[in-house]
């Protein structure tokens, strides 16, 4: 099978630069540069390939990930899905941007011309910003800040305003019915995932998230503790409202206010809104695995690949929930929000504190049991008040 | 326990994804223009005329029944006439209009002449909303075999019927005018 002369080193060394291999590039590029240009040039030129590299991924993250949903949700309901253009229908989003590129831009008369064009900008500029961020693998994060993880977040919130901007600018009451829903939807659920973040801020003792990535090494993954599984699944869940997608799809409830706040917006502005929103998607999972999920650590494999596995399996995660839930109701949204994940990611904060000065068993054994406890209390105090079932009727004669 | 009824729904959506991979019973798409569903034998779309031998002797006689029973009336029947204008049994002209019929099939059960028929054809999209879908006589004429083979049961009854048919009136010392069968097919 294998050449005899080929040994397990060799499949190392050429793991490493399969590992390297997009660092690399750009090193060749950089001397290369650096032989041409002077010095202040060939800094642009390091900046250029990093910006030119996410702004090209990121629409075909996009792209893809519009063919991945309605594929999955497709089998999920015993479809086949898009299959017509090219093989498995791969051609498919190819095809949609043409038609989207293609159709005709209507604009409200009663619109706010400016803000009707300005928000579909504005609302994938922070969808794309956020991509920089990323440690997409091992030195492949295009930016390592020191406050990355704040930066996040920071830059994501804004994109509940450019929302707004839309809805307000088409003069219509779908519009902002949808995007009044959305602002109350995002503030409130931006609180719970910012606490469940917190939980790993405490354990590294650091923001950047290249370097909370670097403190899971192998297999020494948040998930696999206590605060980490439950940080992982609260932020999980305050992410999939983060992005507006189901069950918390209120934003857009196509039953009930026509496509909510994007329901003025027609060709490619109304595929910007759907870029941001799939950007969003991908780059709240892959952060919510850089966090808990070890990010791009992972053996054997080159740490890209693994940074691409965990991001996509979350991803599916939430496909699976659009395939699964029916959408939620107002109160439920924000009970949920406020009765449920608040609480539970405040406690997970007490019990990362613990596990931070008790030794490991005391912290397992006090972690699970705080944890299953409180669980147990949150979800008896957010169970409904059930009618008694022998109650008497007495109808009036 | 709270949240146990959202793990069942997930696990029965999850269980549907991968049976479409594994399970016969995932996936019942027929991918039509590739793969089809078998035909119906009693499917009945539009209708054709039948010839025994040839193309030019169609049994229809251009009696006018069918076009008279037609309910949306897209049946345009004249009678050739030979040199010296006598009227023969055959049509000039049969025109059925296909953006007209309803595919109700009554001409097929009125039709004395075993003549017209319903056939299995549905893909008959046309880039030209009028003419093409006027259907002159030579567009509908099949031979009795294409019949036998799309719906055999039915072709099995009125062959023989038509056999006996025959017989009778070979037995008969003066050739009768052809006998009003009323059977329905």
């Amino acid at each position: 099978m294998l050449d005899p002369r080929f040994r397990g080193s060799d499949i190392k060394e050429c793991m490493e630069n399969l590992d390297q291999i997009f660092v690399q590039a750009k090193r060749t590029v950089m001397n290369l540069a650096e032989s041409v240009l002077p010095q202040p040039l060939v800094l642009l030129v390091s900046m250029l390939i990093s910006i030119g590299v996410i702004a090209a991924i990121g629409p075909v993250i996009m792209m893809y990930l519009t063919w991945l949903e309605r594929k999955v949700v497709g089998r999920i309901q015993n479809r086949i899905g898009p299959n017509r253009v090219g093989k498995f229908g791969l051609l498919q989003p190819i095809a949609d941007g043409i038609k989207m590129l293609t159709k005709e831009d209507i604009v409200p008369e009663g619109a706010d011309h400016i803000l009707h064009f300005l928000s579909p900008v504005l609302v994938v500029v922070p969808a794309l910003l956020v991509l920089g961020l990323l440690p997409w693998g091992r030195n492949m994060a295009a930016v390592d800040l020191q406050v990355g993880l704040l930066l996040f977040f920071a830059i994501t919130s804004t994109g509940t305003l450019s929302i707004f901007l839309g809805a307000w600018g088409s003069r219509n009451k779908f519009s902002l019915l949808g995007a009044l829903r959305a602002v109350a939807q995002l503030i409130s659920y931006e609180i719970p995932q910012v606490f469940s973040a917190v939980v790993v801020i405490m354990h590294t003792q650091t923001i950047s998230i290249v370097e909370i990535v670097n403190a899971q090494p192998g297999f020494n993954w948040f998930v696999f503790t206590p605060w980490g599984f439950t940080g992982l699944v609260l932020f999980y869940i305050a992410s999939v409202a983060e992005c507006n997608r189901t069950p918390f799809d209120l934003p857009e409830a196509e039953s009930e206010i026509v496509a909510g706040f994007h329901t003025e917006y027609s060709g490619m502005k109304f595929a910007l809104f759907y870029m941001a929103e799939f950007l969003q998607v991908f780059s709240l999972s892959a952060l919510a695995a850089a966090l808990f999920l070890g990010g791009w650590q992972g053996p054997f494999l080159p740490s890209w690949i693994w940074f691409f596995l965990k991001t996509y399996g979350l991803i599916f995660i939430m496909l699976w929930f659009r395939g699964t839930f029916p959408r939620l109701r107002v109160d439920q949204l924000m009970g949920f929000a406020w009765k449920f994940l608040l609480p539970m990611s405040m406690i997970n904060i007490v019990v990362v504190g613990i596990w931070t000065y008790a030794s490991p068993i005391v912290a397992w054994v006090l972690g699970i049991l705080i944890i299953a406890i409180s669980f147990g209390v949150l979800a008896k105090l957010n169970t409904r008040y059930h009618i008694e079932r022998n109650r008497k009727f007495i109808l009036a004669e | 326990m709270w949240g146990t009824g959202v793990l069942k729904g997930m696990a029965v959506t999850i269980k549907n994804f991968f049976d479409t991979y594994t399970s016969k019973n995932g996936i019942f798409t027929v991918e039509y223009p590739e793969k089809r569903l078998p035909e119906k034998e009693r499917f009945r779309n539009f209708p054709i005329l039948v010839y025994d031998e040839k193309p030019e002797e169609l049994r229809c006689v251009a009696c006018d029944i069918c076009a008279k029973e037609c309910p949306p009336k897209c049946i345009t029947i004249v009678k050739a006439k030979d040199a010296q204008g006598k009227p023969l049994k055959q049509p000039e002209v049969f025109d059925i209009d296909f953006t007209v019929c309803m595919n109700c099939g009554i001409c097929e059960e009125t039709c004395p002449f075993d003549a017209i028929y319903m056939d299995h054809e549905f893909e008959l999209a046309e880039y030209d909303r009028m003419d093409a879908l006027i259907y002159k006589k030579e567009r509908l004429s099949r031979p009795w075999t294409h019949f036998e083979k799309i719906r055999p049961t039915d072709a099995k009854e009125i062959n023989e019927r038509r056999a006996k048919d025959a017989t009778k009136t070979a037995a008969a010392v003066k050739p009768a005018p052809p006998q009003a069968s009323n059977q329905q097919t």
